[in-house]
């Protein structure tokens, strides 16, 4: 930026010119509170000439009142930014900070190093490619240190800097640095790192942060500032094959229909055959297209519009790739997990699982082992709290695809969503996929679901009908598939009872039997209505996060929740079976209502309330909201 | 020209391309702040990108605080009509009655009256659930910090403890009925990178960025245009014709001017790569007190 001042207009063209194509670094800086992560940040804005006049006043000002370097100008208090960070003088989020030189663009992730701290430290970690890991050298390695080192190389960083901070107060000592440089060689040999520099520093005097240090004569490498713009990071996910995740389609007019997304890897041309990774379905790409016109070849990051030849079906949440170079499509997989959230991470729970574009439903069927992140100790967890690593099996509502993280950051990271707080809970890397499913990629069948459909001339949907024993769920679905039938509607009725003589006739009443028994049935929900059919399926269903799996088997307008809501003294009076009874007497264990719990539903489309008319009015109101949702005409 | 493959800026706008495509995929009724300034245009530019050749699939939506420069609004009238996208202008018509004003209320009381509160209240009263603003991570340092997914809660409060970890380029869309989140795709850019951008693509903003001969008094050091007859001069203030531009644009009694002789874009960003003042201390609003920024973003402001 100095260079600037000297410019004249003329050569202000030019200086631009080179502006534009400096390269570019994002890294991440490690190191707890009294490191001096904060300071070596604020030295580096400060030796870059990038504090404004009024900013340094500012600091100036607030160096009296929180500083902690007496009359100096507090370099810290720069980039610690919130006042309650600033009050308790720590920093306690992920600060993305800018700055500049003659060579390269910087984006630093700054975050703080405490252990109840992992997770942003492994938020600021996700998109750098460097990490500089700060350690005081009167201290010397420390358990933060190895902690910070696994989770660099965890989150897929390849270059570290070991920046041996605060030299000045060990004397500029040559043996101290060289033996605290020996002890993290040694100790992060495991971590196989592409790059490893260390280089001793003082961020609050500035010795080789941007300036070669008078004071350390025995130290030959390069400055901070030096290696941070000579370093060659470049990825290689341009050598690797396509991914092309379809962010949303593109449909202006009939005559246009594009795949917009951002090329993850690889690259695509015109002329390129692709499939789609899920489906099998192939074509060839015709145009890649932007406002600024077609490109011949689009690369990494690149932001673009693909069209294809044929019309095939593509939609968001698809990956294109290569036919010869396909990733694995997998509804199991194996991945480290860190945990983001205050409640714990609980094997057996569905959460929302975000890779790419595309979210499907998980369940955390095996924690393999949590591993202490200080001593890199395999233990076993039945959970997972805040801040924790493990390694765990994985099994998703659906096939998605993937590569393993360590060949593609892109395709084989995901995020964790709690489905009822909706806050982000979790962070993964893939590892590998569990049933090796590589092999066995979906037979694109020329005859689906739509064909199936249209030929019975109807929308395939499912009605699950969901209540208490005794409410009353059969005799009204029963009630709706013949009226349905009499339409002329193709239908299948899915009783409990009748499906617990055959398909699950091995199942019990425990909560695992009661899970497995609507898995299955939601399963059999699904193919009937693949097959093109209208399900009506009349259950129990206690528990609302099985209802939810139900639906998420199939698509969001296929499935219609209709709760049959009688009170439990209606039913215990009716008790058509004499069940209530012999549950009373303890005769039957897990008695839904008696001892165990039913959980009614939240947003059902549907509630009939049973207490008020005859069973055929409420068949009516079901077969009508059917007519209403455009299921039926 | 437009940018070149491979470089800095060109990432810069893949990455909001991205951003903003994931928002019109997974939200239900996105809005875009526009606020005619610089960056919220470059947005607009970035959106027509994004979505390209249809349209941007959601409107753009003007808090009109009934104090900004004329020039605004006329430059914001040309560039809807010239692009036939659906534009809202929101206007708080009692405040405006009642005659409330950055002179005689405080920027404070004046902003939240007819900014913060009209913006909070059309953001509930259309439904929207995600509000693309142009804010940038290099402003300020309370916005250091902040989520390119800024998660507001139903009175569209931000907590800056409770917001999601953000990771890779995966962005966690999910709220909640009456929850939102403002996006902002602008995040890793800088000032200078939305300068360079703006001459590379030839991009048009408001002519006050450029320097011209205009009427300016000088209040408690910083120069204020008088853009209308409604300024009411103090007995000793008398407005003196300087050459002026300004770095950022928005209500004119509270946006200060700096003198100029920058008149093309390339003077302009020559220019500021020389200043050694931040960009936010033309803004008034600032540095009322200290951490004012981050307060008014709790508040809900942008």
């Amino acid at each position: 930026m100095s260079a600037a001042e000297d410019f004249s207009a003329e050569a202000f063209g030019d200086y631009l010119e080179s502006q534009q194509n400096k390269s570019f670094l994002r890294f991440i800086t490690c190191g707890s509170v009294d490191d001096g992560k904060s300071t070596l940040i604020g030295r580096l804005l400060f030796e870059t000439k990038l504090i404004f006049e009024d900013q340094l006043a500012a600091i100036a000002r607030d160096s009296k009142k929180h500083g902690t370097t007496g009359d100096d100008i507090d370099l810290a208090l720069l980039v610690d930014g919130l006042e309650a960070e600033r009050e308790q003088g720590i920093t306690i989020d992920v600060a993305y900070r800018f700055f500049t030189t003659e060579k390269r663009k910087f984006i630093v992730a700054d975050t703080p190093g405490h252990e109840q701290y992992t997770r942003n430290m492994a938020t600021g970690a996700s998109t750098a490619d460097l990490a500089v890991l700060l350690i005081d050298a009167r201290n010397g390695i420390q358990v933060q240190t190895k902690r910070h080192a696994f989770l660099v190389s965890l989150l897929g960083i390849r270059h570290v800097v070991l920046a041996v901070n605060k030299i000045d107060l060990v004397g500029f000592d040559q043996a101290r640095f060289d033996a605290i440089k020996a002890d993290f060689e040694t100790f992060a040999a495991a971590f196989e790192f592409e790059t490893l520099q260390a280089i001793p520093i003082s961020a609050r005097y500035g010795d080789n942060v941007v300036a070669a240090s008078q004071n350390t004569p025995w130290y030959d490498g390069p400055t901070l500032l030096a290696h941070l713009e000579g370093i060659e990071v470049e990825s290689d996910l341009a050598a690797r094959p396509l991914r092309f995740p379809v962010q949303w389609v593109n449909r202006p007019n009939l005559d246009f229909r594009g795949f917009s997304g951002t090329v993850a890897s690889g690259s695509v041309r015109p002329g390129d055959a692709v499939v789609v990774a899920g489906s099998g379905r192939e074509a060839v790409v015709s145009r890649v297209c932007t406002f600024d016109g077609d490109m011949a070849e689009a690369g990494p990051s690149e932001a673009v519009t693909i069209l294809l030849d044929r019309e095939i079906d593509v939609s968001r949440g698809d990956v294109l790739v290569p036919p010869d170079h396909r990733p694995d499509v997998t509804d199991q997989l194996a991945a480290h997990v860190v945990w983001m959230a205050e409640d714990a991470m609980l094997s057996g729970r569905p959460y929302l699982l975000k890779i790419g574009t595309r979210t499907v439903t998980a369940t955390i069927t095996d924690i393999k082992h949590r591993i202490d992140v200080n001593t890199f100790e395999h233990l076993a967890a039945k959970s997972l709290g805040l801040n924790e690593v493990a390694f765990c099996n994985i099994s998703l509502s659906e096939d998605v695809a993937f590569d393993p993280y360590e060949a593609n950051r892109e395709t084989g990271a995901f995020i964790l969503i709690d489905r009822l707080t909706n806050a982000t809970v979790g962070a993964g890397m893939v590892w590998f996929a569990l049933r090796r499913a590589t092999n066995i990629h979906w037979q694109a069948l020329d005859i689906n679901k739509q064909t199936r459909a249209a030929i019975k001339g109807q929308k395939p949907v499912v009605l699950w009908f969901t209540g208490l024993s005794g409410s009353g769920k059969s005799t009204i679905a029963n009630l709706v598939e013949k009226r349905l039938s009499a339409q002329g509607r193709h239908t299948y009725l899915l009783d409990g009872d009748n499906v617990r003589h055959g398909l699950n006739r091995d199942l019990g009443f425990t909560d695992a039997d009661r899970v497995e028994n609507i898995r299955r049935v939601s399963e059999t929900a699904k193919l009937f209505v693949d097959a093109g059919m209208i399900v009506l399926v009349s259950f129990i269903s206690p528990f609302r996060s099985e209802r939810r799996m139900a639906r998420d088997l199939v698509e969001s307008d296929e499935f219609f929740e209709v709760f049959v809501d009688t009170p439990i003294e209606v039913c215990r009076e009716r008790d058509p079976k004499g069940l209530y009874q012999k549950a009373d007497r303890g005769e039957l264990k897990n008695f839904t209502g008696v001892d165990s719990p039913y959980e009614p539903p939240e947003a059902a489309d549907l509630r009939i309330d049973t207490t008020d008319g005859p069973a055929e009015d409420h068949a009516e109101t079901v077969v009508a909201m059917l007519k209403a949702r455009g299921v039926i005409d | 020209m437009p940018v070149q493959r491979g470089t800095h800026l060109k990432r810069l706008e893949d990455e909001a391309i991205h951003i903003m495509r994931e928002v019109a995929a997974e939200f239900r009724n996105p809005v875009l702040l526009y606020s005619i300034g610089k960056d919220s245009t470059v947005m607009l530019h970035l959106a027509r990108k994004a979505f390209y050749p249809s349209k941007p699939p959601f409107p753009f939506m003007h808090i009109d605080s009934t104090w900004e420069f004329q020039a605004m609004g006329e430059f914001r009238d040309r560039l809807f009509a010239e692009l036939g996208f659906d534009l809202i202008v929101i206007r708080n018509d009692d405040g405006a009655k009642a005659g409330i004003n950055p002179f005689d209320h405080g920027s404070n009381y004046y902003t939240n009256v007819m900014r913060t509160e009209p913006l909070k209240e059309a953001l509930t009263r259309y439904g929207f659930d995600a509000a693309f603003g142009g804010g940038r991570r290099d402003e300020e340092k309370s916005r250091a910090k902040e989520r390119v997914f800024s998660f507001r809660t139903a009175s569209h409060g931000w907590d800056p403890k409770n917001q999601r970890p953000e990771l890779w380029h995966i962005y966690n869309g999910r709220v909640a009925k009456g929850e939102s989140i403002r996006v902002f795709p602008l995040s890793n850019w800088t000032e200078l990178d939305i300068w360079q951008y703006i001459m590379l693509e030839n991009i048009d903003i408001v002519p006050l960025y450029y320097a011209a001969e205009r009427p300016v008094v000088e209040r408690d050091g910083t120069l204020i245009m008088v853009d209308d007859e409604r300024m009411v001069l103090e007995p000793h203030e008398t407005p003196e014709h300087k050459k002026v531009r300004f770095r950022t644009l928005g209500c004119y009694p509270l946006t200060g001017a700096v003198e100029s002789e920058a008149d093309t874009l390339q003077e302009i960003v020559r220019e500021m790569m020389i200043a050694r003042t931040s960009e936010r201390q033309g803004r008034v609003i600032d540095h009322d007190e200290a951490g004012s920024m981050e307060k008014k973003k709790r508040e809900g402001y942008f």
